[in-house]
Formats: C-alpha cells, structure tokens, sequence
C-alpha cells in the first residue's frame, strides 16, 4: 500500500472541569475559559498515529475553531502528529453541526485523505452527527463508534460498539471512523515532541481559501437554533426511607414509581 | 502600554506570583503533560503506596517516566531529552505536587546517577548505560553518603584499592534512593589518589542493598544501604573524569537545582488543599477562610510560595545562562525546603484533626518534607555555604 493520508479532526472545547456559560446568541462562550483538546479526540489521534506506526503514513491534524484553537493544534502536534491544517475564519462562529460539516469536508477536500479519523461527539455541543454529515458530503464509508480499527490493503474494518456487543463493519478506503473511549489510551506528548512541535507545519485556511460561502456556514448557515435554554435547577434534597420493617418495600415502590423496575 | 479600565488585573489564587506569565509555550506544555501524567497515574494511588511503605510496579512506573522524557532530561544525547534547566526545575515541581518519593526516583536516576556518568564517564560507560537510564529500562542509584559521613563526605571510609588491574571496593552506604531496585550504582570510594567514581553493576559478588525499612518519611520511594563487601570490579569501572570530591558534590549540585523547585510544588499542594479546606469548612457559623487567623495562614503561605517560585525560576534562568554559582544553588536549596515544610505544617493546622489523616495529602507532604529538608545538604550546611560565600571564612572546615 501506498502511504496512508490520515487526517484527524480535533475539536478544542472548553475545559469541562470549569464552569461554562452561554453568549447572548445562546451558542457556547469559548473566549474566557480555558480551551482543551475534545477527549475524544485525542483517542482519534491516538488511533492515527498508530495507524501511521503500524502501515507507515503521515497524520495530518485538522481543526476548525478560533484562534485560541492553536494551542490544541500544537498538542496534538507534540503527540507525534506530522502536519496541521487549522481552519480559522471569524464567518465560523456559530456553526452547527451541519455548517460545521460543510466547513471541514471542504477542508478535507482541499488536503487530500485516505483515511478520516474523528472522536465519536465532542464534550460540548454532543450531537455525535458529524462523522456521519462528513462521510456523506465526502461521498465516503462512514464506520462510526470503532472500538478498534484495522487497516489492510485498500479497506478498514472496524469493531463499531453497539448495546449488547460489537458489530463488524468493513468499508472502503477513502473512509471516515469515529472512535469511542475503548479503543485506546491516548499517549502523553514527550519532551521531544514538544520541541518538535514547534518545528511542524500549521496551515491556516479561511473561508475563502476554501470556496465555501459564508451563507452555508456560521450562525447563518446553521440549520439548527437554540430557541430557549435555563440552567439546570440546583439538585433536591433525596428521599430519605426509615427502615421500619417496611424499607424494602418502601424502595422498590420508589423504584417502580419511576419505572427503574 | 496600558489596558482598558474593565481589564483589571487580578491575583490568581492558583498562581500568587504569576509565574505563567513567565513561561514560554513549550514550558507550560512540558509542566502540562508531567501535571497530566501524575494527575492520571500517580494521584490516584501514591496515598496508598504511602501508607504501605511500597511503591509496587515501579519498573513499569520508570519505563513510563522514561518515555515522556523525564529521565535526564536536562542531559543531551544518549537518548536523553535535551531540555533546559527551566523545563527540568518545573518537571520536579509537578512530579513533587504528586509526591517527594517520586521526585526523588528521577533526582537520583538522572541528577545524580545518569549526570556522573555523562559529566565524568567513559565512552564505554555512557553508551552502555545512559540509553538504558533515559529509557527507564535500567535504573541507577548513588552512592556517596555513609552510616557515620554525612554533611562530611571526605571523612568517608568506603575505599577502593588495586588489585592488579582490577578495583575492590569495600565500605557501606547509607540512606540510598533507589538502591534496592537499582540495575547500576554510582559509588563513590576513597582510592591512593583521593575520592573516585566507580561504576558497579548491581549483579556484581559482593554488592547488595538491603531495604531500609521503618521510614516515617518518603515512604513512596525506596530507600537502601549499599554493602560492598570485597567487590571486585574491571580497571575500567572508575569513572575516568574526575578525582576527588568535586565529582560528586558536582552531581549534588544538579540534584539540588531540582529539590528547591520540587520542594515548592509539595508546598503547593499543601498550599491548595488548605485553601479549598478553609473555603468549605464552616465553624461558627462562617467558612473558616472568612476569619483572620486562617487568612493570615494562607497569605503568608502565598507570599512564600510566590516568593519562591520566583527565584527558582530565576536561577533557573541564571543556570540555562550558565551564570549559577553554587552559591545560589545553596541559597534557594535552603529557602524552598525550609519554607515549603512551614507551609505544609501551616497547612496541617488550617485542616484540623483531619490535617492529620492520609484522606488527605498535607501529612504525606510534610513527613516528605521532613527528609527533603536535610538531605542532600541539610539547613545547617547550606546557612554555612551561604556565610562563607559572604564573609569569605569557612566555619565549617578548619
């Protein structure tokens, strides 16, 4: 085989450990907290780089998001990826996932790719669509939740978690798979792929340099709005049952009222 | 330049000096992946290892340090990271947030074991060794200390004598981080031309390192006596680069740089936990933090700690300058032990009766501390150094 192109998508998302707010538009406040690397997504780059490891390859890096985002970029670059293309244009803010599809599969397009890899949802918005929105813009197998994947000759086969177990599902190359928690454990940059880092190639694209109207992407291209949203009410006081020879029954009524049993 | 009116600065209680500010991109990525690292692989458990005494899979543990480039790290070539005395003062730092135990491990191996093979080995030595120790494939300890020479090294009885072409070195050694499990000891003996290096294969007849046990203090982290008993070595073991003591005090000095930065993040966990402790703990009927006499504890664990950090990071600059005298070494080696072990009995007091209790890791630190605070040159040599540096007499040596 040829020298597999993978390009993995990586998202920064604001640090869920802090707490995080919504701008007036009601989209999420990505300025003032701290961003970080989707979790998901550095399983997505893990998977690359052992892909590339394993078959020989080259692990491209792309991310579409603010400024700040750059920082996530050269984490992933001090992992071991290779290269980064970061798509970076104000016309973005307030993409949904649909507009943020078309943003990256234009990207995808213009760099090139064999194989995409992606984090299965991100920790902020969690739609979980746009692997699947990717794979049919591009025209390509989409192999979604792989808990492992294997490349060979010119297909992927993955292990695509389901409720009761895994299903296997094989696709062609090019193909887009998104990757759950399981699959592996993303490493620690090492101190020379940090300074290495520094050193790697960052592609800034802007909407323009990729062709795609600024109508089909951002708050005006997104075919989804937030209507209304509150703050989730602080949590109650629980139930408390005193055991008084009826506690078992007591509970399993509790249960039964909510439909656990 | 001055910024808009709403842009106020404000004092980051996580950061009282604004140390960020003073890092690069890369030094704040290398303090993040060791900050991760000890936040998902040690955090979780080095309470329990504590309390048992033992630190189980610390091979596998060395081999992880050793792939992010923890070992040697401030070394260059061999495997080693190449990064800047900067980079290692904050690596020591994180790693001791997580425990003195664990940063001790990589002082030795790399400060110590792997510096006075690089600095004063042969060829021979670095090629067969240092690729290993970077990898955390082999671990190395260091021998110089001894049941009855400690601040005094010279007064060492441990000695190496010629037999035909061959060494045998005889003696024992005291207080050994790592000795136990160590592949390779640096040991240090008196020879017919003074103080010499050798470098001993831990399978070598005669050579053992019995555990010490009991410690009430670095209890993550293994400690060992090194009996030499008619241990019989190559000509080529001596470490050809050095004689006499300045050898190893030069390897003390690398060490040293790490344990004032290192001393600083335990008292920063101290630091931390009493200020989350104070904020939720409510007597009387307001959180502890809203009274006086906590306030003053935990100011005056923020002005030290800000303190602190500041000149490690200076002679951090000044050692990466090349421009760090010993000197400085001993200045900040004195001032980070001694006021991160305050704060951390300051921070015990803050937490109360469950100051005291392993669900938290202000006791660990400070017991740790009680340790980091006399070895490697203890309060009283370092005040002493200091002085002499000053007046220009030696109070220490007739």
């Amino acid at each position: 085989m040829t020298t597999l192109n993978i390009v993995v998508c990586v998202k920064q998302v604001p640090d869920t450990a802090v707490e995080r707010t919504l701008t007036p538009e009601g989209t999420l406040d990505r300025e003032s907290p701290d961003g970080l690397i989707n979790e998901l997504d550095e399983y997505a780059i893990e998977e690359g780089l052992k892909i590339a490891e394993a078959h020989g390859g080259e692990v491209t890096i792309l991310s579409m998001g603010p400024a700040k985002a750059a920082d996530s970029v050269r984490k992933a670059l001090s992992m071991g990826a290779d290269k980064a293309v970061h798509v970076l244009d104000d016309g973005l803010a307030g993409s949904d996932a649909l507009a943020t599809s078309a943003a990256l599969a234009a990207a995808l397009t213009r760099v090139g790719f064999d194989l995409v890899i992606l984090g299965s949802e991100s920790t902020d918005a969690r739609t979980g669509v746009v692997p699947a929105m990717l794979a049919e813009r591009l025209g390509v197998p989409q192999l979604t939740l792989a808990a492992t994947v294997e490349v060979s000759g010119a297909g992927v086969t993955i292990h695509r978690l389901t409720e009761d177990g895994y299903a296997v599902v094989t696709g062609s190359l090019p193909a887009v798979v998104s990757v759950v928690e399981k699959i592996n454990e993303p490493r620690y940059p090492t101190f020379k792929g940090i300074m290495a880092a520094k050193k790697k190639p960052v592609r800034t694209l802007t909407l323009a340099d990729l062709a795609v109207d600024t109508g089909a992407v951002g708050l005006a291209g997104a075919a989804t709005g937030i209507a209304d949203w509150a703050a989730r009410p602080p949590r109650t006081a629980g139930v408390v049952v005193k055991d008084e020879g009826d506690g078992g029954s007591q509970v399993a009524g509790f249960l039964a009222e909510r439909k656990f049993i | 330049m001055s910024s808009a009116p709403s842009a106020r600065p404000r004092l980051d209680p996580h950061d009282p000096a604004g140390l960020d500010s003073l890092l690069s991109e890369e030094e704040l990525a290398v303090r993040q992946t060791v900050r991760d690292f000890c936040a998902d692989k040690i955090l979780p458990h080095v309470a329990s290892w504590y309390e048992r005494g033992e630190l189980p899979g610390v091979r596998e543990l060395t081999r992880e340090l050793g792939k992010i480039g923890l070992l040697g790290m401030h070394l260059t070539g061999y495997g080693c990271a190449g990064m800047s005395a900067v980079d290692y003062g904050l690596a020591c730092l994180e790693l001791e947030a997580a425990d003195s135990g664990l940063r001790s491990l990589v002082s030795v191996q790399g400060s110590l074991a792997m510096f006075a093979i690089w600095k004063f080995g042969s060829q021979a030595h670095k090629s067969e060794w240092l690729p290993r120790m970077a990898a955390g494939e082999a671990i190395g300890c260091f021998g110089l200390t001894e049941p009855d020479a400690g601040s005094d090294p010279a007064s060492m009885r441990t000695s190496a004598s010629r037999d035909g072409s061959d060494w045998i070195l005889s003696g024992r050694k005291m207080w050994i981080t790592n000795g136990s499990i160590a592949d390779i000891a640096v040991v240090w003996a008196r020879t017919g031309d003074g103080v010499r290096g050798f470098v001993v294969p831990a399978g070598t007849p005669g050579f053992s390192a019995p555990e010490i046990k009991h410690k009430g203090s670095l209890r993550a982290s293994v400690t060992a006596e090194l009996v030499l008993d008619s241990v019989r070595l190559p000509g080529d073991a001596v470490l050809p680069e050095v004689t006499g003591l300045r050898g190893p005090l030069s390897c003390l000095n690398e060490a040293r740089f790490g344990i004032f930065w290192g001393a600083l993040g335990a008292a920063r966990t101290c630091y931390e936990t009493a200020l989350e402790y104070a904020k939720t703990r409510e007597q009387f009927g307001h959180p502890i933090a809203a009274y006086q006499l906590t306030q003053e504890k935990l100011a005056n664990m923020a002005v030290e700690l800000a303190k602190g950090q500041l000149l490690a990071l200076h002679f951090g600059r000044l050692k990466d300058q090349g421009r760090l005298a010993p000197e400085h070494v001993s200045i900040a080696k004195l001032n980070s032990t001694r006021e991160a072990l305050e704060i951390c009995r300051s921070a015990r007091t803050v937490l109360g009766g469950n100051g005291i209790s392993y669900e938290f890791p202000v006791m660990r630190h400070m017991a740790n501390l009680e340790s980091v605070l006399t070895y490697e040159g203890t309060p009283e040599m370092h005040t002493l150094v200091i002085g002499q540096a000053l007046t220009g007499h030696s109070a220490f040596r007739g």
